[in-house]
C-alpha cells in the first residue's frame, strides 16, 4: 500500500525525534558512566540492553540513569516530562528494556501530548 | 564545614527567615522561597516566590539551582501551615491547604532535591514533624495527621535514596513563638509546654542545631530519624 504524503511526513517526524531522544539517551548513558567502575560502562548503542534479563543495570543503576533521561529530554522540548510513569510499569514489553525500546516508547508519550 | 548549597522553603517569616540568615552567616549558599517576597537580601541568598504545591513552579526553581550551582547539597523542607480546629468545625478548604503544603509540598521538593542530589553522591533532607503528632493534640488533627504523613515520607525516602548517598532525617519542634502558633489560645500552649519533659518554648537555636547535627558530614549514617526536641 502507498503510503499517503502525511504518513511520510510523520514517518519522518518520528524517525527525527527519536534521532534526537536516542542522543538525549547517550547523553544520559555519559552522565551514569562517570559515576560507574568503568569495566561496567554502558555502551552508547540502540541495542544495549538496560533492565531485564540480560540488563546492564540494577534498579538504583536504572533510576539513576531515567533521572538524567528525563532532565535531557526536559531540556529538549522545554518542558518536564515523566517518563516512568504507572502507564510504563504496567506495558507488557517494558519500555526500558533497551535504548531503543525506551525511545520509541518516549515519542509515543511525546506524539500524544502534541495530540 | 566546607560551603554547602542549601535550599529552604518557607524563608519569609519565623524559623525559615531564621535558618536562611543563619545558614547565609555560616558562608553556605543559601536558597530560599516563599508565596510572598522577603526582606532579607545577601550576597549569598536567592529567593523564589512560589507555593510549595506548585510543581510546575518548583520544578523550574529546581532548574535554576541546577544550572547556577551545579547541584544541591542540603534542603531544608520547613514550609508549613497549620490550622487549629475541633474536626467537627474544620471545612475541607482547610485540610487541602494543608495537605498541599505539607504533604505535597514535601514531597515535591524531597523529590526533586534528591535528582540534583543523587548526582553528586552526597545529600542531606531535612523534614519537619512536630511534637503534635507524638502528642496527640486535640485540635490540631489535620496537622498531626500531615505531619505524620511527613514522617512517613522521610523514614521510607530514607531507605530509597541511601543507596544515593542522601540521608533523609526530620526535625519535630515543639512550639517556637512564631505566626504558626499564634492563633493557639495561651492555656493550649501552656497545657502543651507542660506534657514535654523540658517544659519551655523551643528556641530557633534549638532547632538549627538539630539541623547542623543532622547535616554535617560526620552524620552520613544517621538517616530516616525523627529527633522531637523538648523531651518528647
Amino acid at each position: 500500500m502507498v503510503a499517503s504524503p502525511l504518513e511520510y511526513f510523520s514517518l519522518f517526524f518520528n524517525m527525527t525525534a527519536k534521532n534526537k531522544i536516542i542522543h538525549a539517551l547517550f547523553a544520559a548513558i555519559d552522565e551514569l558512566n562517570e559515576i560507574r567502575p568503568s569495566d561496567q560502562a554502558l555502551e552508547k548503542s540502540s541495542e544495549t540492553v538496560l533492565f531485564g534479563a540480560g540488563g546492564q543495570l540494577d534498579s538504583i543503576g536504572l533510576v539513576t540513569f531515567l533521572v538524567s533521561a528525563e532532565r535531557n529530554i526536559a531540556e529538549m522540548v522545554g518542558h518536564p516530562v515523566t517518563i516512568a510513569d504507572e502507564r510504563a510499569m504496567s506495558q507488557r514489553n517494558s519500555p526500558f528494556r533497551t535504548i531503543d525500546s525506551l525511545a520509541e516508547y518516549i515519542v509515543s508519550l511525546l506524539a500524544e501530548e502534541t495530540r | 564545614m566546607s560551603r554547602r548549597r542549601i535550599l529552604i522553603t518557607g524563608t519569609r517569616k519565623g524559623i525559615g527567615a531564621y535558618l536562611a540568615r543563619y545558614y547565609v552567616s555560616k558562608g553556605h549558599r543559601v536558597y530560599g522561597c516563599s508565596r510572598q517576597d522577603t526582606e532579607f537580601h545577601a550576597e549569598n541568598y536567592r529567593h523564589f516566590c512560589l507555593d510549595v504545591s506548585d510543581e510546575g513552579r518548583a520544578v523550574q526553581m529546581f532548574r535554576t539551582i541546577l544550572q547556577e550551582e551545579g547541584g544541591l547539597d542540603i534542603l531544608i523542607n520547613n514550609a508549613g501551615v497549620a490550622s487549629m480546629n475541633h474536626v467537627l468545625l474544620t471545612p475541607c478548604r482547610s485540610v487541602r491547604k494543608i495537605v498541599d503544603t505539607n504533604i505535597i509540598g514535601t514531597f515535591i521538593f524531597c523529590r526533586e532535591a534528591a535528582k540534583l542530589m543523587q548526582k553528586g553522591r552526597f545529600g542531606r533532607i531535612i523534614n519537619f514533624a512536630t511534637v503534635a503528632t507524638p502528642l496527640k493534640l486535640e485540635g490540631e488533627a489535620v496537622y498531626a495527621a500531615s505531619k505524620a504523613a511527613v514522617v512517613s515520607l522521610t523514614e521510607i525516602l530514607a531507605r530509597e535514596l541511601a543507596p544515593f548517598g542522601i540521608t533523609v532525617n526530620a526535625v519535630g519542634p515543639t512550639p517556637v513563638k512564631t505566626d504558626l502558633i499564634r492563633s493557639v489560645p495561651k492555656e493550649k500552649i501552656e497545657a502543651l509546654l507542660a506534657r514535654q519533659a523540658i517544659g519551655r518554648f523551643g528556641k530557633m537555636e534549638d532547632i538549627s542545631n538539630v539541623i547542623d547535627f543532622f547535616i554535617k558530614p560526620e552524620s552520613d549514617f544517621i538517616t530516616g530519624q525523627v529527633l522531637y526536641l523538648g523531651g518528647v
